[in-house]
């Protein structure tokens, strides 16, 4: 397995030089670095010296993929792309334009994001799972039938809906918690249950029309039809069986989901005032900040392609069939 | 036994809920009784280094940190200037070019020097960057590794010190402010002014270029900045620039300690965001005791805070200021009044609005989404509380900005622009057609006013009533502004060469372009009505539709026909504004970098343009700027647009507030009656028990029908398989 691991992440290095490249080159297909100059400065009047004097020390005065006045090797290495695609290799996300150092900045909005999303993904796993094996258990029933109609009532409405509705009904109505904030600690719990729960209620819907229809693919198997031959009973087949044979498809597309939980929820975030990672990239594309933005787009490559080989090590947890090499 | 338990829980719910406080509060309950101000920001501000930060969200805060030679003073209107740092005005000298003292009225002034004399009690606040060793270098100057292990905050510092405000730290700002690295946005338009600046910027940025690490300024020194003594410094400035003294007010020109500046270039420290541009080192009434832009920012009182007392006015300033009683109920008490001040991250407007209701906020702005909520406008246009704001007992305050927007054309354009009698007419004509009135009442709720010229309210050379009427728009009826009707519009347009908008040369319809960044779903009702506007008239107006960055490059490059552009001011004088149409500004002369951006150019307008760039306000001042907004009246290169009016709201226990688009040091003035705000928190938040109780007891109340159907669908499924 470990040298499995070794070629993923070796094939990882080409996928992340792709990846670098679009960004470089979408980015500055929008933005000249005379635009994001102007942008950054803010000033009224912007002269040429002001601009030049930005570029400079940004390094952005150099050519992006090709220097032509620069000879051998430099031609290539002696430009913006290959500069700034060195230092992310090395996880050296440098300074935004606001001069904030973006390792520091991404560490410290890791942990708010965490705290709502971690939670929210587990509750939600096992809310959504739990109910799933209740309407297999009762399939066919008017209980079945009605769950079904409002989960795809449910997956229909928008989450911003249940993010606007939670807040009037729970905070402004009901006075149970607060509307928005956030602080670190046991004092923050307050703050996260109202986002948690719109989460959690959000995505079920989708959550559990999707693992009911694991299960059900699962429960008319012949395995199902021995272990109640045995004379189980119906939840010892369900909770026994059914489930842990269901695994398979279930972490397929929970588990590469589990790295990229770090880079938390836009819209959640940014309603609840939560100050995670979430309107990190949003912001710094509006605010026209290449370093920002390639950093994060850097970080959610390398985070999702962790959560691609962590699916398959968790195969072969889950499937002693399955053997990685 | 079931029964029994549901009550025992229900029971305690009740009983517990009595005895509940309030539970949606974001805030710590003490900090609530506490005489702390509860605020809020939507954009975490980006730069906080005065030399650098030019946004009103970044003043916001600095503001109330740093101090800059001279203020304005909060109650007194017009906007009137009175020394901050400063023991008294700066007094100014008249040089010709051989350094000889002229009168100020003399036609040989060369040079104006600024004498600014500090006060002595002014000190900095706490903080690390001032702590020295015995010989006088600083104690953490040069942090080691190890040091800087333990070093996440200024708060985990061990040692922490202040010194007196010198003369030295104003020299010292506007050196940084030279340093071309430093981006500062003023420094093109100072070294216009300011002597030796210039050649100064040059040095030293090329110094600063060849530096790797530590930039003391202290050594280099620029000729127009002379420090005299510890507390007094003459600026020296080319020619006359009354405007200089408004300068003074603004954060550029805020003291900055060379043992700040050395202390924050550190690389340690600013690998952990730890540096001038995060953390302000100042003499004002505050200081930044936490600065987290993603989540909050706090301002403590500086402890080391001179003394400053609430103004007042005399019988005749209140009479003619129209200031209320309440607000001079603190006059002579030593400021600041409040002792904190808490700003959260609200990156949404309805969180936002919902807790300034709840009472968390003390203040709030009114968003489009709260207006109908917020605000009632009678039949007759006035604009007042709507009744549930009125009974919580919240304070709506208006006030008309410094600021002016409008549709521009670009004079170097061959169809609008031009300075013929068709081609003034058709922009006339089209200045006409153009309802602002109707624009504010449906896009603006009212909050804003037409505007007659580029000045706007406020500002020395706006006028009233008729006299202030812009004649080639308007007629003045009964008293009333009323817009000319479209038919003396078509006439002008038929006059231009366009009759119902056709070409009389080619016979064709006149189409226009208008350049803007409005690309959402939001703007199109905006853009239809503009469309609408030039379609009254027959012109047909192509809306092109573009990102940020392509409007202002067509902009510079005097490629748009027709957009609409905005100006805030910077000073209240009227230079400020008229400049804006200054031929020596115009965008296309200057390589992108003037901010006449329509490209007007008008040799009368210019030449008066500049004798009352010097002028002092009076009655030949008044004139010549109404002379000049004649001219441009006439000329039409904008439709003039609208002037904008802000409001605000504010919760019965804030007090002190005075709108006053100037400054930006005003939190000193303001008082909380933090007893009366959590009494009132407590009454509109109290906690509704019962829908949680049913909340809770559901998914219990589920299990026993759920474990009944299991047991029958097992019954059932052993039935059918028999």
């Amino acid at each position: 397995m470990f040298a499995y691991i070794i070629k993923r992440l070796l094939y990882a290095i080409p996928i992340l030089i792709g990846v670098n490249l679009i960004t470089f080159m979408l980015f500055f297909m929008v933005n000249t670095p005379d635009d994001m100059a102007r942008s950054q400065l803010g000033a009224k009047q912007v002269t040429p010296e002001m601009i030049e004097a930005w570029k400079v020390e940004r390094g952005y005065d150099k050519p992006l993929f090709v220097n032509g006045e620069a000879d051998g090797i430099s031609t290539v290495t002696d430009t913006l792309f290959v500069q700034e695609s060195l230092k992310l290799f090395t996880f050296n996300f440098g300074f935004s334009d606001a001069k904030r150092d973006i390792g520091s900045d991404i560490k410290e909005r890791m942990m708010p994001s965490l705290a709502i999303a971690l939670p929210t993904f587990a509750i939600a796993l096992i809310t959504n799972i739990s109910l799933a094996l209740l309407l297999v258990l009762f399939r066919g029933s008017m209980l079945d039938t009605s769950m079904m109609i409002v989960a795809v009532m449910i997956m229909s409405i928008s989450s911003l809906f249940y993010i606007i509705a939670g807040q009037v009904l729970l905070s402004k109505i009901y006075h149970w918690v607060p509307i928005s904030g956030f602080e670190s600690g046991w004092g923050g719990v307050k703050f996260i249950i109202l986002p948690i729960m719109i989460g959690v209620f959000a995505g079920i819907g989708a959550g559990v029309r999707w693992y009911r229809s694991i299960f059900l693919e699962q429960i008319n198997q012949d395995y199902v039809r021995t272990a109640r031959a045995k004379g189980l009973s119906e939840l010892r087949v369900l909770f026994g069986h059914v489930l842990s044979n269901g695994m398979l498809p279930i972490l397929t597309g929970v588990v590469v989901v589990i790295p990229t939980l770090f880079m938390g929820s836009l819209i959640m975030e940014s309603f609840f005032g939560i100050p995670g990672l979430g309107s990190y990239t949003i912001d710094a594309i509006n605010s026209q900040d290449f370093a920002i933005v390639k950093a994060m787009v850097f970080l959610g490559s390398v985070l999702y392609i962790i959560g691609l080989i962590l699916t398959d090590i968790s195969y072969t947890i889950f499937d002693p069939r399955v053997k990685l090499g | 036994m079931k029964i029994y338990f549901f009550k025992i829980i229900l029971v305690s719910l009740i009983i517990s809920s009595t005895h509940a406080n309030i539970w949606n509060s974001p805030h710590d309950d003490k900090k609530v009784k506490e005489n702390i101000l509860f605020s809020s920001f939507n954009l975490p501000p980006k730069k906080l280094d005065p030399v650098v930060s030019y946004s009103s969200n970044e003043w916001a805060i600095i503001g109330n940190i740093y101090e800059p030679p001279l203020q304005y003073n909060y109650l007194k209107k017009p906007y009137t200037l009175e020394p901050l740092t400063l023991k008294k005005m700066p007094t100014i000298t008249y040089l010709d070019s051989n350094g000889n003292e002229v009168k100020e009225s003399s036609d040989r002034v060369a040079f104006s020097e600024y004498h600014l004399e500090l006060r002595d009690d002014i000190k900095y606040q706490n903080h690390p960057s001032f702590v020295k060793e015995k010989n006088g270098t600083l104690l953490y100057g040069a942090l080691n590794q190890e040091e800087l292990e333990s070093i996440n905050s200024l708060d985990d510092f061990e040692k922490f010190g202040t010194r007196y405000l010198k003369a030295e730290d104003y020299a010292y700002a506007i050196k940084r402010m030279a340093v071309r690295q430093k981006h500062s946005p003023i420094l093109d338009n100072m070294q216009d002014y300011i002597v030796g600046l210039k050649e100064f910027s040059k040095k030293i940025t090329k110094i600063a270029k060849d530096k790797k690490e530590f930039l003391d300024l202290r050594p280099y020194n620029i000729s127009g900045v002379k420090i005299i003594e510890d507390n007094a410094l003459i600026i020296k400035i080319k020619g006359r620039y009354p405007q200089f003294q408004y300068w003074l007010t603004m954060y550029f020109f805020a003291p900055i300690p060379w043992e700040a500046d050395l202390f924050y270039q550190q690389k340690g420290l600013i690998e952990k965001n730890l540096t001038l541009n995060w953390f302000p080192v100042g003499t004002g009434a505050y200081y930044l005791a936490e600065n987290n832009p993603n989540r909050q920012m706090r301002l403590l009182v500086n402890p080391n805070y001179h003394d400053e007392f609430y103004p007042t006015l005399s019988q005749d300033e209140i009479a003619k200021s129209n200031i209320s009683k309440e607000l001079l109920a603190d006059a002579g008490k030593k400021l600041p009044l409040i002792k904190e001040i808490i700003y959260s991250l609200e990156k949404e407007s309805i969180p936002l609005w919902n807790k300034f209701l709840q009472g968390y906020y003390d203040a709030s702005g009114i968003s489009s989404e709260a207006f109908d909520q917020a605000v009632q406008i009678s039949t007759s246009g006035n604009m007042g509380l709507s009744d549930e704001m009125r009974e919580k007992g919240i304070v709506l305050r208006g006030s008309v900005q410094p600021s002016v927007f409008y549709l521009a054309f670009n004079m170097v354009d061959p169809v609008v622009g031009g300075y013929s009698e068709s081609a003034k007419k058709l922009r006339q004509a089209i200045s006409i057609a153009q309802n602002e009135e109707e624009y504010i009442s449906i896009f603006q709720n009212e909050r804003g006013i037409p505007a007659q010229g580029l000045i706007p309210p406020g500002i020395f050379g706006y006028l009233e009533g008729e006299v202030g009427t812009n004649r080639v728009v308007y007629d003045w009826v009964e008293g009333k502004r009323v817009r000319k009707s479209l038919e003396i519009a078509k006439k002008l347009l038929a006059e231009a060469g366009y009759p119902n908008g056709i070409s009389t040369k080619t016979g064709k319809p006149l189409k226009l372009y208008y350049d803007t960044t409005a690309t959402g779903p939001d703007d199109r009702a905006r853009m239809d009505w503009r469309r609408k506007q030039f379609d009254k008239l027959g012109i047909q107006l192509v809306i092109r539709s573009t990102d940020y960055n392509r409007f202002q490059d067509k902009v510079r490059k005097g490629k748009a026909q027709l957009f609409s552009w905005g100006w805030n001011a910077d000073y209240p004088d009227p230079e400020n504004f008229l400049f804006l149409l200054y031929g020596a500004n115009a965008s296309v002369n200057t390589n992108g970098a003037g901010i006449n951006s329509s490209n007007y150019q008008n040799p009368k307008f210019d030449r008066l343009f500049e004798e009352i760039k010097t002028m002092k306000n009076s009655p030949d001042r008044l004139k010549k700027i109404q002379e000049m907004l004649g001219i441009a009246r006439e000329d039409a290169p904008w439709v003039w647009g609208i002037h904008p009016k802000s409001l605000a709201l504010s919760h019965s226990w804030f007090k002190n507030i005075l709108p006053n688009a100037m400054a930006n040091n005003t939190l000193k003035y303001k008082r909380i009656d933090a007893e009366l705000r959590a009494k009132k928190q407590e009454e509109w938040n109290q906690p509704v028990i019962l829908p949680l109780v049913l909340f809770l007891l559901f998914p219990v109340l589920m299990i026993y029908p759920l474990y009944r159907a299991y047991q029958g669908r097992q019954k059932a499924v052993v039935r059918s398989e028999r």
